[in-house]
Parts: structure tokens; C-alpha cells; sequence
């Protein structure tokens, strides 16, 4: 997870040594833009805007959909490392519950015998 | 202690579009884990562990079917505290309970939690079923927004620590 986290970093933070790119992200962070749009915003070539998004989404910053014959571009990390990291912190909330419920199971168990035996007498 | 703590795993996963699984097993009898789901003073002293930072302002769970639940949190990051409240649409005593998470409004899940009991441990198995695949996927996405904005802010901090030429 570590690993995983440092890889993702060095790729955000290459994509970010771009001044372009630093603007699309800014521009994102405004509106979702076609790509078509950003590449007017910036003139630029079609083909151009393009390569940078695609370094921004390898980077997990972006993440587009095509919808038709538009590719519309978002902030955001991509789909699935958004998900599994989400069900990882979900798990960790459980896990973390869970761990505090054993000693209320615990304490009820005892309990439960004490009372037994208090009847028993 | 430790062998204990292997064999009770808390697993989960996204089971479908819609719905997501969190299992564990204990140790003890069903009718001791249901318990420990449907007090209110048992519930409190389980349902906001210190590592999670929330702590309870107050607990109400009136767990029968059609009765509510309200629980109310503070963390030290917000001022208001969060409530998170529904109501119970079905209660079978020591194997089973569902309700509703109304706090978000309509893109809520259904939570179903079972208690299965084998050689005197049980297996919890809670189920949560959101109305729409896009209901669960915005659950993610607001989930994760916060934790991109943290991330966000530590780029934010190492640029500013750029010599300008390199920027």
C-alpha cells in the first residue's frame, strides 16, 4: 500500500512539472471540459491536448469518458483505485469496530457465567 | 491473542453495482453478539472506536421492527456533529437485522446484518444494498474526494518547496 501510494505520487508529481497541465488541472477543478474545449482554451492541436490528459490520467489525476463523440475530462482519480481504496478504508472502520465488539463479547460471556453460577448457588 | 485475532478477519468487497459485504466471525454464542447490535449502552461502547477519531454524542436505538435509531458523533475536524439515523424494517432476535440509512436521503443503503452461529462462534455477515449502482458509486466518489483533497494539499506543500527553475 505504501509502494502503491509513492508510485502514484511520483506520477502526480511528474504530470504536475508541466505548466500546461497544471492549468488543464486548474481548469478541471472549475468545470468537466471536453478535450476539444481545453485544447481551444490552450491553443492547441487536438492531438496535443490530448497526450497531456493522457499523462494526467495515467497520473490518476484525470479521469475522462467518452459519451457519443465527446471525451469529457473530470479531476479524479481513476474508477477502480478510487474503489478499492474506498472498500480498504471501509473494511479498516469495521475491522477497527469489530475489534472493540470481541471485548463487549468477552465481557457478556463472563458475565453470562457469573450469572450462571450466581444461580446455581 | 494472536491466533484469535488471524482466524476473525474482517473482510469485505464490492459484491455487485449495488451492494457491498462486510463479514467477521467471534466468539461467543449469537444471542451475546445480537446483544451487543441491539443495546444502545452495548452498541456505544463498540460502534466508535478511538482510532477512528468519532466519538459518540449520543446513542439511541429502539431495535424492533419499525422502531429508529439515531446516532450522533463529533470529530475533532468539524464543529457540527454528524448524525446518522434510520429506522429498523426487521428484527429477528439472535439471526437477523435490517434497516434503513436515512442520513443521506434517498441514494441511502439497506443494511441486512446476520448472525449465524456454528461450535459457539458466530458469523456476522452485514450486507449493504444501495437503490442504484450510481447510489454506490457516489458513496465512493464523495469518500474518495476527501481523501483527493488531502492528497491535493501534500503536492501542494512539495511544490512550494521546488526551486522555481525545476517548476
Amino acid at each position: 500500500m505504501v509502494q502503491y501510494h509513492q508510485a502514484r505520487f511520483d506520477a502526480s508529481f511528474a504530470a504536475l512539472s508541466d505548466a500546461t497541465r497544471r492549468g488543464v488541472l486548474e481548469q478541471l477543478g472549475r468545470a468537466d471540459a471536453s478535450i476539444t474545449d481545453l485544447a481551444s482554451k490552450f491553443h492547441m492541436t487536438l492531438t496535443g491536448m490530448k497526450k497531456h490528459v493522457g499523462v494526467l490520467e495515467q497520473a490518476g489525476l484525470v479521469t475522462t469518458e467518452k459519451v457519443g463523440r465527446v471525451r469529457t475530462c473530470r479531476l479524479g482519480s481513476r474508477r477502480l483505485e478510487e474503489e478499492a481504496a474506498w472498500i480498504e478504508r471501509y473494511r479498516q472502520l469495521w475491522a477497527a469496530r469489530f475489534d472493540e465488539l470481541d471485548t463487549v463479547v468477552e465481557d457478556l460471556k463472563r458475565k453470562e457465567k457469573v450469572d450462571g453460577r450466581k444461580k446455581r448457588e | 491473542m494472536d491466533a484469535r485475532k488471524e482466524s476473525n478477519r474482517t473482510t469485505a468487497e464490492r459484491k455487485s453495482e449495488r451492494e457491498t459485504v462486510v463479514t467477521r466471525t467471534f466468539n461467543g454464542p449469537a444471542r451475546i453478539v445480537f446483544e451487543a447490535w441491539t443495546k444502545p449502552e452495548l452498541l456505544k461502547r463498540w460502534w466508535a472506536p478511538k482510532s477512528i477519531g468519532m466519538s459518540f454524542v449520543s446513542c439511541e436505538a429502539d431495535v424492533r421492527t419499525g422502531g429508529t435509531y439515531r446516532f450522533v458523533f463529533s470529530h475533532p475536524s468539524s464543529e457540527q456533529p454528524a448524525a446518522f439515523f434510520g429506522r429498523y424494517i426487521e428484527v429477528i432476535p439472535n439471526a437477523r437485522l435490517v434497516w434503513t440509512n436515512d442520513e443521506g436521503g434517498e441514494g441511502g443503503a439497506v443494511t441486512t446484518v446476520t448472525f449465524e452461529e456454528k461450535g459457539g462462534k458466530t458469523l456476522v455477515v452485514m450486507h449493504d444494498l444501495y437503490p442504484s449502482k450510481e447510489a454506490l458509486d457516489d458513496a465512493i466518489a464523495s469518500g474518495s474526494a476527501a481523501e483527493m483533497d488531502e492528497s491535493f494539499e501534500q503536492l501542494d506543500a512539495l511544490l512550494v518547496t521546488l526551486p522555481t527553475e525545476q517548476r
